[in-house]
This record gives C-alpha cells, sequence and structure tokens, in this order.
C-alpha cells in the first residue's frame, strides 16, 4: 500500500513533466502534421539556460525564489526565441514538401542543437545548486517534497492558462481553424504562417518550463537528456491522441503514473525475473496495446483514412 | 538523366557504365589499403549501409511504411549470429546455416511487429516501430540475469568470422599472387550481397507486389477498392526489410567479432532513414548514394577536423567530436532544404512534384 501510494505521487510528478513537454508535440503535430523531434533538445536547452542563470546569480544575495523565477522567466524566453527561429529558419521553407523531408530536418536540427549544447556546456553531467530548502511532506507511509508539490502546481497553472488561450481567444480560435483546414481559414483571413510561428513559440515555452522542472526535480543535467525526455513525451502525446491537447494533458499523466508503478511492481508481478531497469519498456509497451486496441489514441477522434 | 533522352544505343552506354562500376568497385578495396586497413573497413561499413538502406528502402520507399525501428531486426539478426557461433553458448554453426536462421527469425519479429500495428495510419506507426526498436535494445541490455542470455551491456565476443571450408574471412591469404587481407573479404562479400539486395529492389520495382505497394503508397483507400489485400501485402513489405537486416546484422556480427547493445540504438534507426530519404526515397541509385555518402561524411569530418582546426587556429577550439555530429546535422537540414525530395530522386518522383507545385 505505502509502495502504491508512493509511486503514485512520483508518477503524477513525472507526468506533470511529460504532459508539458508532450503539449509542445501535440500542438506543432494538430497544426501542421510534423513529429518535430527537436522539441526535447529545446527542452534540454530551456534546463541548461535554467541552469546558468541560476548558478551566476546564486551568489548575489537575491532571495532563492527571485533567482528561480529569474532563471524559469529567461529560459522560457530564450526557448521562444529557439523555437521561433526553428520554425522560420528550419521548417516554413519545406511546407509543401513531401511528408518525410521535415522529418529529417527535425532529426538534423535535434543533431545540431544538442551538439551545440554540448560544446557550451560540456560532455559532464551538470548539477544544478540546490535553490530551495527541500521540505518533506508524509502522508500514510509515503513521502513527498516541496518541489514535488511545486512542479504539480505549476504545471496545472500552465496548461489552465494554455486551455484558456486555445479556447477563449482570438489567437486560439486562429489555432483551432489552422488546425481544421489551413487553407479554408487563411480564406477566412487567419494569418497562418503566425499561428504556426505561434505553436512553436508556445510550445518551446512549454518546453522551458518542463525542462526547469526536471531541473530542479532530479538536480542534474546533460546535453543528451532531452532525447529520451522527448521520446516519452511524444509517446504519452501519441497515447492520448495526437493534435489533441486535453489527450496529450491526460496522455503525459498517465504515462509518469504507468511508469512510476511498474518499476515499482514488476519485480514482484514476474516474480523477480524483470527487474526494475526495464522501467523504460513500460512506455512502449503500453503505447503498442493501446494503439493496438485504439489506432488513434485514448482520446484521438476516430477518423477515416484521408486520401 | 537517363532515360529521358532515348538514343540508339542504350544498351552500349549501360554495359560501359557496368564495366566501370565494376571496375571501381573491384579497386575501392585496394587503394583504400593504401590510406590503411580503417579505411577498407569504412568502405565496408558503407556497403554494409548501403544493403541496410535498401533493406529498408522496401519498407520505407516502396510501401511508404515510416519504420523508425529498422534497427531492431538487424539487432536480431546480429544476436542469432552472435549466439550461435561464438564461446557465449558454445555454439559453432556454419554462416550459411546461421545466416538463413538469422534473416528467418528477424522476418518472424518483422511479422510479430507488423500484424498487430499496421493497420495504424503514418506516424502512429513510425512511433509504434521506434517503440519496438527501444524494446529489443532495452532487452538486449538487460537480458543476462536471471540466465544470461545475451550477456548484457558488455555484449558478445570472440564471434567466429565466416568461414567457407577451410579460407576464413579473418586473415590475410594470397589469391592469384594477390594479398587479400580479412577487411578486403569482406568487402567482396559485401558488394556480392548488396548486389544481390539491388537485383531483389529492380525486380520488386517492377512486379505486381511492386505496383501494389506503390498503389498503397499512394492511396491506400484506392488501393483496398481495387482488391489489393492491404493487410498482406503491407506485411509483406515489412516482413521482406525485416528479413534483409536480419542477413546485415549477420554479416555485421561476424564481420566485427563483436556485438553490443549499444551498435542499435534508435541513432542508428534514424541515420539509416536519413539515407533513404536524403539519397531520394524509392529510387534505388538514389539511396544507395544516401548511404555512402552518410557513411563517408563522419568519417571524412573525423579525419578532417583536426588538422583543420590545428591549421586555422593552431590548436584546438571546439572539441571535434562535437563539431563533427554538429556539421552532419547541419547537412542534413541544408540537403532538405534545398533538395527537399532528396539528392537524386527518381524520374517519377520529380514529375511528381513539380505537378503539385504548380
Amino acid at each position: 500500500m505505502d509502495t502504491l501510494l508512493q509511486q503514485l505521487i512520483n508518477g503524477l510528478t513525472l507526468g506533470a513533466v511529460y504532459a508539458l513537454v508532450a503539449l509542445g508535440y501535440t500542438m506543432v503535430y494538430g497544426i501542421i502534421g510534423l513529429i518535430n523531434f527537436a522539441h526535447g533538445e529545446v527542452v534540454m536547452i530551456g534546463t541548461m539556460v535554467a541552469f546558468t542563470v541560476i548558478v551566476s546569480l546564486a551568489g548575489s544575495g537575491m532571495p532563492p525564489l527571485m533567482i528561480l523565477g529569474i532563471g524559469l522567466m529567461i529560459s522560457v524566453l530564450v526557448c521562444m526565441a529557439l523555437g521561433w527561429s526553428l520554425e522560420r529558419v528550419a521548417y516554413r521553407p519545406l511546407r509543401g514538401a513531401p511528408r518525410l523531408t521535415p522529418l529529417i530536418t527535425a532529426i538534423g536540427m535535434s543533431m545540431v542543437l544538442q551538439n551545440v549544447a554540448m560544446i557550451i556546456w560540456g560532455r559532464n553531467y551538470i548539477t544544478f545548486p540546490p535553490m530551495i530548502e527541500k521540505h518533506i511532506f508524509h502522508i500514510g507511509g509515503a513521502t513527498f517534497t516541496n518541489v514535488q508539490v511545486a512542479i504539480v502546481t505549476l504545471a496545472a497553472l500552465v496548461m489552465s492558462g494554455l486551455i484558456y488561450l486555445v479556447h477563449r481567444t482570438r489567437l486560439g480560435m486562429a489555432m483551432r481553424a489552422t488546425a481544421q483546414n489551413p487553407q479554408v481559414a487563411s480564406l477566412m483571413g487567419v494569418d497562418i504562417n503566425r499561428v504556426i510561428a505561434m505553436a512553436f513559440v508556445i510550445g518551446s515555452a512549454l518546453g522551458a518550463v518542463a525542462g526547469c522542472m526536471v531541473g530542479s526535480y532530479y538536480e542534474i543535467a546533460h546535453y543528451q537528456m532531452g532525447f529520451m525526455l522527448g521520446l516519452k513525451a511524444f509517446t504519452a502525446a501519441v497515447l492520448g491522441g495526437i493534435g489533441n491537447l486535453a489527450g496529450a494533458m491526460a496522455g503525459g499523466i498517465l504515462l509518469g503514473v504507468i511508469e512510476a508503478l511498474g518499476a515499482g511492481y514488476i519485480g514482484q508481478l514476474t516474480g523477480d525475473f524483470l527487474g526494475s531497469h526495464y522501467q523504460d519498456i513500460f512506455a512502449f509497451v503500453v503505447l503498442i496495446v493501446v494503439l493496438m486496441f485504439r489506432p488513434s489514441g485514448l482520446f484521438g477522434e476516430r477518423e477515416g483514412d484521408r486520401a | 538523366m537517363n532515360g529521358q533522352v532515348k538514343t540508339s544505343t542504350p544498351w552500349q552506354r549501360h554495359w560501359m557504365a557496368v564495366v566501370l562500376i565494376g571496375a571501381v568497385l573491384l579497386a575501392v578495396p585496394f587503394v583504400a589499403a593504401l590510406g590503411g586497413q580503417a579505411w577498407v573497413r569504412i568502405a565496408n561499413f558503407a556497403i554494409l549501409y548501403v544493403f541496410l538502406a535498401l533493406g529498408l528502402n522496401i519498407v520505407v520507399g516502396y510501401a511508404g511504411l515510416l519504420d523508425l525501428g529498422y534497427v531492431a531486426f538487424y539487432a536480431v539478426g546480429a544476436y542469432v549470429y552472435a549466439l550461435l557461433a561464438s564461446p557465449h553458448f558454445g555454439l559453432h554453426l556454419p554462416f550459411w546455416v546461421i545466416l538463413p536462421i538469422g534473416a528467418g527469425v528477424a522476418c518472424i519479429f518483422g511479422m510479430l511487429l507488423g500484424a498487430p500495428t499496421l493497420k495504424l495510419r503514418g506516424d502512429y506507426l513510425a512511433i509504434v516501430t521506434l517503440g519496438f526498436g527501444e524494446i529489443i535494445r532495452i532487452f538486449l541490455n538487460n537480458l543476462n540475469a536471471p540466465i544470461n542470455v545475451t550477456n548484457g551491456a558488455q555484449g558478445i565476443t570472440l564471434i567466429d568470422p565466416i568461414r567457407i571450408g577451410d579460407f576464413s574471412f579473418a586473415d590475410t591469404s594470397t589469391v592469384l599472387g594477390v594479398a587479400i587481407s580479412g577487411p578486403q573479404k569482406y568487402y567482396f562479400l559485401l558488394v556480392a550481397l548488396a548486389i544481390g539486395v539491388i537485383i531483389v529492389n529492380i525486380r520488386l520495382q517492377n512486379s505486381r507486389v511492386g505496383r501494389a505497394w506503390q498503389a498503397i503508397r499512394e492511396d491506400e483507400v484506392a488501393a483496398k477498392a481495387c482488391g489489393i489485400n492491404t493487410r498482406n501485402i503491407k506485411l509483406l513489405a515489412f516482413a521482406m526489410g525485416a528479413s534483409f537486416g536480419g542477413i546485415a546484422g549477420g554479416v555485421f556480427s561476424a564481420m566485427q567479432g563483436f556485438v553490443s547493445p549499444e551498435s542499435f540504438s534508435l541513432m542508428e534507426s534514424i541515420t539509416i532513414l536519413a539515407m533513404v530519404v536524403l539519397g531520394g526515397m524509392g529510387h534505388i541509385p538514389g539511396v544507395i548514394l544516401g548511404a555512402i555518402l552518410l557513411t563517408a561524411l563522419p568519417e571524412v569530418l573525423r579525419y578532417g577536423i583536426e588538422p583543420l582546426q590545428q591549421a586555422v587556429f593552431g590548436r584546438m577550439i571546439i572539441d571535434p567530436e562535437s563539431l563533427r555530429m554538429l556539421i552532419f546535422g547541419l547537412s542534413m537540414v541544408l540537403v532538405m532544404r534545398f533538395r527537399p525530395a532528396g539528392l537524386w530522386p527518381s524520374p517519377q518522383r520529380r514529375r511528381e512534384l513539380a505537378e503539385s507545385a504548380n
């Protein structure tokens, strides 16, 4: 029982991060149908920028929370700029190209970003300085920290903000229209280029927030961390039904919880035949099983094959 | 280009080309050996990747199924060979027994994955195959306990080289007065295999199955309406691609004498896919070009960057390894930017693109 509660809490924290990253994938996919492989790298750059800002401000005597806040802000701004330039430089010229072309570009960009990060921040793990004093809370037999509470709360706030943006503002309406049918949307006066650029910018901002969360949760960062994180988040987006915002959120949290539960119980379930180092396969096994029965993801609309 | 202008003697020109290519293929291992056996090994890998890329071309280029986990089948083939011809289990079967087994096992894995998932739409299939590739790699990494099957992350060592009778591919021997080293022997074996897969690719392209694949790629609903059993035909593409991956894996195992899960990362799948797309999807010469370029480029950069930096700045400013990958990634982006259909697309595809642009 204690393990169950503990793993649920850990899974929720991890899931909140996955959900934020998954939103970045799903927004871009929903609008232009591109798997933006470089998104994981944007998240990584977000973590790294936050790290640099926090380290350079650490001795300045500012209150720690303010330093964290500034780190988050700068990292969000840098990632927004990065997302915008990615779209402008790499993807926009390829609109209308064969479907796999932008995918290869995305893979190329991901390699570029990873290696730029390695040149700037080095090839070793970097450790985050602990800014907040950790408080540990107890519920039943399980524990959680104030960092976890902050992560889940911040994720909830950011996601509510996104839902408001998409469903209650003009930009959101333009985005939904473009996702449904770009040609018709542009006939109705929607500036498609701006909408697509905004999808990248907003997705990258969410990614930066997620990157800061990962950094402060695990307290380490590495230039290759974006890869697996991005992969899991993309899996989460597909699990929920790609292109669907609520699906990405649900998929992310579900994936986090499944992974945590799987890691906690796999030894017990298989009589110690498989150990917790199989943690990473859960995401993919669940994905394959779900897609076998619901080919468009859990919350994806069932659409017919389009010609 | 070829075929657009019909001249009176097309055969003559083709024979010239065949002789020329044959001469180049024959000369490559000896010219490369002048720079050391390392360059022969690079040439070998280029040919191995040609083989893999053409195998994947069947799945992605012909049938239009986006497979991001192709390396899983390559890994299966490699481990089948490694387990059946190494001291790990004490088995030393001859390679012509193992190679079909490797191809068969890879084929079964392909069908196991394909059967339930091939009804998925494009990008869902991509992520499922990607996940499958990761699952295989994680299993290879961890199947050393409780029963030691794959020897975990350390991998399997001392794998037997390919041996035909007393003729071993591992050491130097003299044929007709010419000393041929181990890597050079593998080179000729790989070229023979690559020619085999090229022939299969060409024959498939113009066959009933090849046309069915093309129909599915262009419009699956219409293909179904025309009476094509889309499920079986797609499964066939998947299984065929997987078998070629399995064969390539077996040769890789024998050539290296060592396999570990590290060689079968997602990056490997992506690189093979990049070869297919960068070269020109569905076009055999294009795919070959893509495979050779993407194998050679990192190596050329490896040997070129360090001296270049020394010459320009007088010292190492940027870590050469990351600069190498940076340039590699950047060149992928640039090629796609300026040649969206690949470096050498098939004439037909180029026409289609030109039409849709109008």
